[in-house]
């Protein structure tokens, strides 16, 4: 039987469905036929998967792929393989390609080549809010969510005309398309390079305060509060960020937000030496930012974990900090940071982590995946959450080789990704 | 010395800080000799890779070269170049491969010489990077310290002006405190950089305060681009708030120095009249820059030996 798979004898764990036991999984024509003991089926692939974990395949809410227009960085082919050797099932790619994801002939490009040369991981492209991500007029939303896109997002550069922000969360709901915010205040950025603190000042780098991304989310959130609207806020990696989500959700705004794994996996101490693979946006922050990312992850203030995949060329990066590019190739190595900092720290359950990495932004996309009911999609990743790995940024199967990662060590592997009952990576 | 660069002051020990100094006023006795040429550096390449403009600080270093035999070269790159042109690691092999011994580099960005140094196999000097460093700045300075004041320790040291975008201030606070000092800041709220008295120094509320008592009475270039970037509203106010002059310099001991990197900005940061002061040591600071560098040169070089 085509797509068809007996997964034996592994750590189930299924959030969506309170499971966490071990038994078998039967996937018939890929699609989860079966879950229990001792299962068996005839004339198919049998996945001995004992000593391990299997779990809904893990769905990335923010990347960024490259295609159209960057491939020296990353395209539709390596992307996609990069994404299921981590795990990923499904990933959002945010619009700011070469030309902007603004129209649904890009839309449908990228749908298309990722569907013919793809590696099997699902791509749920984001559109674009403006067009060419200029701030000033709404891109064709619904011709966009007619052609498959998930959601918009100027990500990248913040829509600082705040009606502009109004007018598109209203015109979008009525396309059943949600915002995803890059909140990110430039005039308080100014010419920063790294987050503003003690860091920065011993450095001499010039820095960027928290402030500059606190003051817009509270704009996003209070302009989502005042329309009923939905929102999502991309990379939240200050204390006052979490808090000022906290305090909204508890109002019952209509928020959600993600964090990263280099938020809750580096700090900017990080940045002494001047690694350029230390550059990111929003910047490393403090300790105090990073336990406060942890603990919005733990109390459901921040609602998933997404890669904030950024894939840049070595040439982009073996330069000056100031002129390196910003970004973190961060597939291969989401599940391993955040396994190691937020189970094996002791700040959340696997099956907690697997939530946030894959039934929440199922949910929060209305995508399929993120489960293992009986019925959907075998879109699965088998784990081997107690293996020490070391990143080796050089063996990445993304084009982007840039991490600042690299040598370090973490637990969890990743042995196989699993999408439509068909094997699309394993080790 | 067993370093292969200076980059920077910090983490540089008061045991090496001392022997530099201590070669500089060796060295500063060819400066005065009417024979400047020692052989020291004989058969070494010194090439000079500034990427900002700088008259004082590369005449410094080339002349420290040429006192002491050196083959010496100037590579003037527009910052343009920086984001353009070739890349610094490329340029620093480049510089390698024809045989150069010492590169001294200045550079607009911080963190550029530290670049330059992990892909080069010749020394680095770091001549100024960003708002990160300059440590042959700060090595004169205490030179210039030393020799007037006998020793470091315990001395106070007031520093006013743009410490935000100074590498002078930071390697002054990293070298003085080493060397047992007291390292006093003020300038305007927004050109202290946050939590800079974590590296060992206190902000004072006035320029008053500051002054009260020093031993030394510093000024650091006030760029005219501040006030348009919105750091501070007139020049005007500045100076009422913050300008070093001869009645606040006499509110330090009655021995104190008034000291300047330079290139000064006259009636801004610091009055004419505070600069021309008997008190001023700006001119002998300009010699003591080629003596330390000499002696820094000669150190480097010899490393291997």
């Amino acid at each position: 039987m085509l797509n068809s798979m007996l997964i034996r004898g592994g750590r189930v764990i299924d959030p969506a469905n309170g499971i966490d036991k071990i038994a078998d999984i039967l996937v018939e024509n890929g699609k989860v036929a079966a879950i229990g003991e001792n299962l068996s089926a005839e004339n198919v692939q049998v996945i001995e998967a004992g000593g391990k974990v299997v779990a809904p395949g893990f769905i990335d809410m923010h990347c960024h792929l490259r295609d159209p227009g960057q491939e020296y960085k990353e395209d539709l082919i390596s992307g996609t393989k990069a994404a299921a050797r981590g795990g990923f099932t499904g990933v959002c790619c945010m619009p700011n390609t070469k030309p902007v994801n603004d129209n649904a002939s890009v839309t449908r490009y990228i749908l298309e080549k990722a569907q013919l040369q793809g590696s099997g991981v699902h791509v749920y492209p984001v559109g674009a809010i403006s067009k060419g991500l200029e701030g000033k007029e709404m891109a064709e939303i619904g011709r966009m969510k007619q052609a498959g896109i998930v959601a918009i997002s100027d990500d990248g550069k913040p829509v600082t005309n705040s009606n502009l922000l109004r007018l598109a969360m209203q015109y979008a709901d009525y396309f059943n398309v949600f915002i995803m915010s890059h909140s990110e205040d430039k005039n308080l950025v100014g010419d920063g390079v790294m987050n503003e603190g003690f860091i920065s000042t011993k450095l001499g780098l010039p820095g960027i305060t928290r402030a500059a991304e606190e003051v817009m989310i509270a704009r996003d959130i209070l302009v989502a509060e005042a329309e009923g609207k939905r929102i999502h806020l991309c990379h939240v990696s200050t204390k006052g960020g979490v808090q000022l989500v906290r305090e909204a959700k508890r109002r019952g705004v209509r928020v959600t937000a993600e964090t990263a794994p280099h938020y809750i996996g580096a700090t900017d101490e990080w940045v002494i030496g001047y690694d350029s693979n230390c550059r990111v946006n929003p910047p490393l922050r403090e300790e105090e930012d990073r336990q406060a990312c942890i603990a919005g992850l733990v109390d459901g203030t921040l609602d998933v974990i997404a890669t904030d995949h950024a894939p840049h060329h070595q040439d982009e990066k073996k330069v000056e900090f100031h002129i390196a590019a910003s970004g973190i190739s961060g597939f291969e190595t989401a599940f391993c940071i955040s396994n190691t900092k937020l189970v094996k720290d002791g700040h959340m359950t696997l099956s907690q982590l697997i939530e946030k990495m894959s039934a929440t932004p199922a949910k929060l996309l209305g995508v399929e995946g993120g489960s293992l009911s009986v019925g959907s999609a075998a879109d699965i990743v088998v784990l081997d959450p107690d293996r020490e790995v070391t990143v080796d940024a050089n063996r990445f199967v993304s084009r982007g080789h840039n991490t600042p990662f690299h040598g370090k060590s973490y637990f969890g592997a990743v042995c196989m990704t699993i999408v439509g009952g068909r094997v699309i990576d394993h080790e | 010395m067993k370093r292969k660069d200076l980059l920077g002051l910090d983490g540089v020990s008061r045991e090496e800080i001392t022997e530099i100094l201590d070669n500089a006023m060796t060295m500063r006795q060819i400066v005065r000799s009417s024979n400047k040429k020692t052989a020291h550096l004989q058969g070494k390449s010194i090439v000079t890779l500034f990427y900002e403009n700088s008259t004082r600080t590369r005449m410094s270093f080339e002349l420290a070269s040429k006192y002491m035999s050196a083959a010496a070269a100037n590579i003037s790159a527009s910052a343009s170049s920086v984001a353009k042109g070739e890349t610094l690691i490329d340029t620093g092999v480049t510089l390698d491969q024809m045989g150069t011994d010492v590169i001294i580099i200045r550079h607009p960005m911080s963190g550029a010489p530290a670049l330059l140094a992990k892909h080069v196999r010749s020394s680095v000097i770091n001549a100024g990077d960003g708002m990160n460093e300059h440590p042959t700045q700060a090595l004169l300075d205490m030179m210039t310290m030393r020799d007037h004041l006998g020793s470091l320790d315990g001395i106070k040291v007031a520093i006013c002006g743009d410490v935000m975008h100074s590498r002078v201030a930071r390697s002054n606070i990293y070298g003085l405190t080493t060397m047992g000092a007291n390292v006093v800041l003020c300038a305007p709220p927004t050109l202290i950089p946050p939590r800079i008295e974590e590296l060992g120094c206190t902000v004072a509320p006035t320029i008053e305060d500051a002054c009260e008592g020093a031993d030394v009475v510093m000024g650091l270039r006030i760029q005219r681009e501040r006030q348009q970037k919105g750091l501070f509203p007139s020049v005007a106010e500045y100076c009422d708030n913050w300008e070093i002059t001869p009645e606040r310099v006499a509110l330090a001991k009655k021995h104190a120095l008034v000291m300047h990197p330079g290139p000064m900005n006259r009636g801004v940061e610091i009055a004419s009249s505070a600069a021309d002061s008997a008190q001023s040591v700006i001119n002998q600071q300009v010699e003591s820059g080629v003596a330390v560098r000499m002696a820094l040169l000669y150190m480097l070089t010899r490393r291997e030996a």
